[in-house]
């Protein structure tokens, strides 16, 4: 009896809180089912519809049902839903437009934007719940904010405000607004933030709650904001992908503590599901670049790297268009290597163009991509796609090595690093260890680059001075065009 | 010690749900090919707008004009991470999917 009598205290029964609590359960499963479904090509597409129903109905139930129990124990539903739905459509169109707008080769800055969006959201939800907190507590007379509730505040509002100006910083990066700073000084700046970020939790947490004195959670929202400018500074462009797929996770972990606050429970398993799937999806992708996330993060690609500098007089062997026109008509088997110079130069339609003249002619093209190739994992997939290349015809690394030997021409187009033998053979070089397209294998490799400039871990690549390698130099896009009006001519 | 302890006991249905999720969250997403990892990524930075929910609950009992604009701002940024998370991961998506088909 005596049990009875609890329960019923801590649950006052409600069909709606019943129905509300019973949306987030679905949603939780929707989540979970879309992630699964979104790790399978097949099924992808519905699991990111099926995580996007789980989310309307979570934030349908939400306005209709959601009921705060306020101080005098009274229950209260949700107040301003004028407000509230005006915030959602003008969220929505935005949102929506921004989504459609966007270029395909702009699609990693949109995720960073998106991301930073959600980490920002979370630390404000913080900023407007820690006075409330402290006046309730400095209601209880508490000499301490040692309890979880304010920890959910400070560590949203942390995490949520490094999330989001990380987020801009890797979004100016990748729209080439915002340059690399490499100082090993920073490092050092970088650590100690850190640890004056955490330290200023504690401190807080410490601290005897007065009713009305914020300042604390308004310093706290700088040093955020700063740490997660000086964090991705130092990382290189081309590491961004990394940095917001950990970006990302973090930003879910902030999401959880907002559930954890309102014992939400769509919120705490959303936020931490995409707070470990990040995590782990972050690994992945440093496992595809065989580097380790601290070797990412202290940015110790490129700069440094003067290993490997050659200084024997090596010269390269330029080909002329009507010459690459012959050697690719007359070869049964072409390779075409894409990386980031293609989707800088939207070269993708000249490529499917080339391969459509090739066909009719009787050559088997096929494209190899490197899992790393571009700035995301994947974005040689999209933007090829994008420009009607058949599924099939793009080849994984692997597949494409193993019938190297046999193919005739492979053309690099704007690639660099994914295709640098040091990668093979040079212990010292900053990428050994990498898998890499072996393009060297293929009887002729024609490589098309505007300079000999160097890849993004600015290291020589030897490949450029190979006996077999020709050199096309130019802009992709008009070089592809040229050549593709050479063969029509032959 | 105790505090710990009480913590524990004060948050432990939470607790659960957190080291279930983390788990769940490992497995679902392991064995992911490389080609998905953009659009894994995209699809899960959308799942994490749902920190939405607590914006609408902020706003929904907001009383003073500065948590009634921080809330409309919250609520704003929530959903543009989800509306444009979901759209952004459709749009890369329906490459893939195009391409199946044309088989």
């Amino acid at each position: 009896m005596e049990t009875i009598v609890t329960l019923t205290k801590y649950f006052e029964f409600s069909p709606y809180i019943s129905i509300l609590e019973m949306s987030y359960l679905l949603a939780s499963i929707l989540f979970i089912l879309g992630l699964k479904k979104l790790s399978h090509p097949d099924t992808a597409r519905s699991g990111n519809l099926w995580a996007a129903a789980g989310m309307g109905l979570a934030i349908l139930c939400t306005i209709l049902f959601h009921k705060t129990t306020l101080n005098d124990g009274t229950a209260q539903g949700i107040h301003n839903i004028g407000w509230i739905l005006g915030a959602l459509v003008i969220g929505s169109i935005i949102g929506w437009l921004a989504a459609k707008k966007v270029k395909m080769t702009a699609m990693p800055q949109m995720v960073s934007l998106f991301n930073g969006m959600g980490g920002a959201c979370a630390a404000l939800i913080s900023m407007m719940e820690f006075p409330r907190m402290q006046s309730n507590l400095a209601a209880v007379q508490a000499t301490t904010m040692l309890n979880g509730e304010a920890l959910a505040i400070l560590l949203g509002l942390m995490i949520g405000g490094v999330s989001f100006a990380g987020s801009m910083i890797a979004f100016g990066k990748l729209d080439d607004r915002i340059g690399d700073i490499k100082s090993p000084v920073l490092r050092y700046i970088n650590l100690a933030f850190l640890i004056l970020l955490l330290a200023f939790v504690v401190f807080v947490m410490f601290k005897a709650p007065v009713s009305g004195e914020n300042w604390m959670i308004y310093a706290l929202a700088v040093l955020a904001l700063v740490y997660g400018v000086t964090f991705v500074m130092p990382i290189g462009g081309a590491d961004m992908p990394v940095v917001i797929s950990l970006l990302n996770s973090f930003t879910g972990v902030a999401a959880a503590m907002g559930g954890f606050l309102y014992h939400n429970q769509a919120m705490l398993t959303g936020g931490i599901l995409v707070g470990s799937s990040g995590t782990i999806l972050t690994i992945l992708m440093c496992k595809a670049m065989n580097r380790s996330l601290l070797n990412v993060i202290i940015g110790a690609f490129g700069g440094s790297s003067a290993a490997g500098e050659e200084t024997g007089d090596k010269t390269v062997k330029e080909i002329s268009l009507s010459d690459a026109a012959v050697l690719l008509s007359y070869s049964k088997k072409v390779l075409v290597v894409p990386g980031y110079g293609l989707a800088v130069a939207q070269a993708q339609h000249l490529c499917h163009e080339l391969e459509n003249l090739l066909e009719s002619k009787g050559v088997e093209l096929k494209y190899g991509i490197h899992p790393v190739a571009g700035r995301m994992p994947g974005h040689m997939n999209v933007l090829l796609a994008e420009a009607d290349v058949a599924y099939e015809k793009l080849q994984e690394m692997e597949d494409a090595n193993n019938e190297m030997n046999n193919t005739d021409v492979v053309i690099v187009v704007g690639a660099n690093d994914v295709v640098n033998p040091a990668a093979e053979d040079d212990p010292s070089s900053p990428i050994y260890g990498m898998p890499v397209l072996k393009v060297w294998e293929a009887r002729n490799t024609i490589i098309m680059k505007r300079s000999m400039a160097k890849g993004y871990a600015a290291i020589e690549n030897n490949l450029f001075y190979h006996t077999k390698t020709r050199m096309l130099f130019g802009d992709a896009k008009a070089t592809l065009q040229k050549l593709i009006g050479e063969i029509k001519n032959l | 010690m105790n505090e710990i302890l009480k913590f524990f006991m004060e948050y432990r249905e939470a607790i659960f749900i957190i080291i279930l999720s983390i788990f769940l969250g490992i497995e679902v997403i392991s064995h992911v090919p490389s080609v998905l990892h953009t659009p894994l990524m995209s699809g899960a930075n959308a799942i994490h707008g749902v920190v939405i929910i607590g914006a609408i609950i902020v706003m929904g009992h907001a009383g003073n004009v500065l948590s009634m604009i921080l809330g409309f701002i919250a609520v704003v940024l929530g959903t543009l991470n989800v509306v444009g998370g979901f759209v952004v991961t459709d749009r890369m998506l329906e490459m893939f999917k195009k391409k199946k088909t044309q088989k």
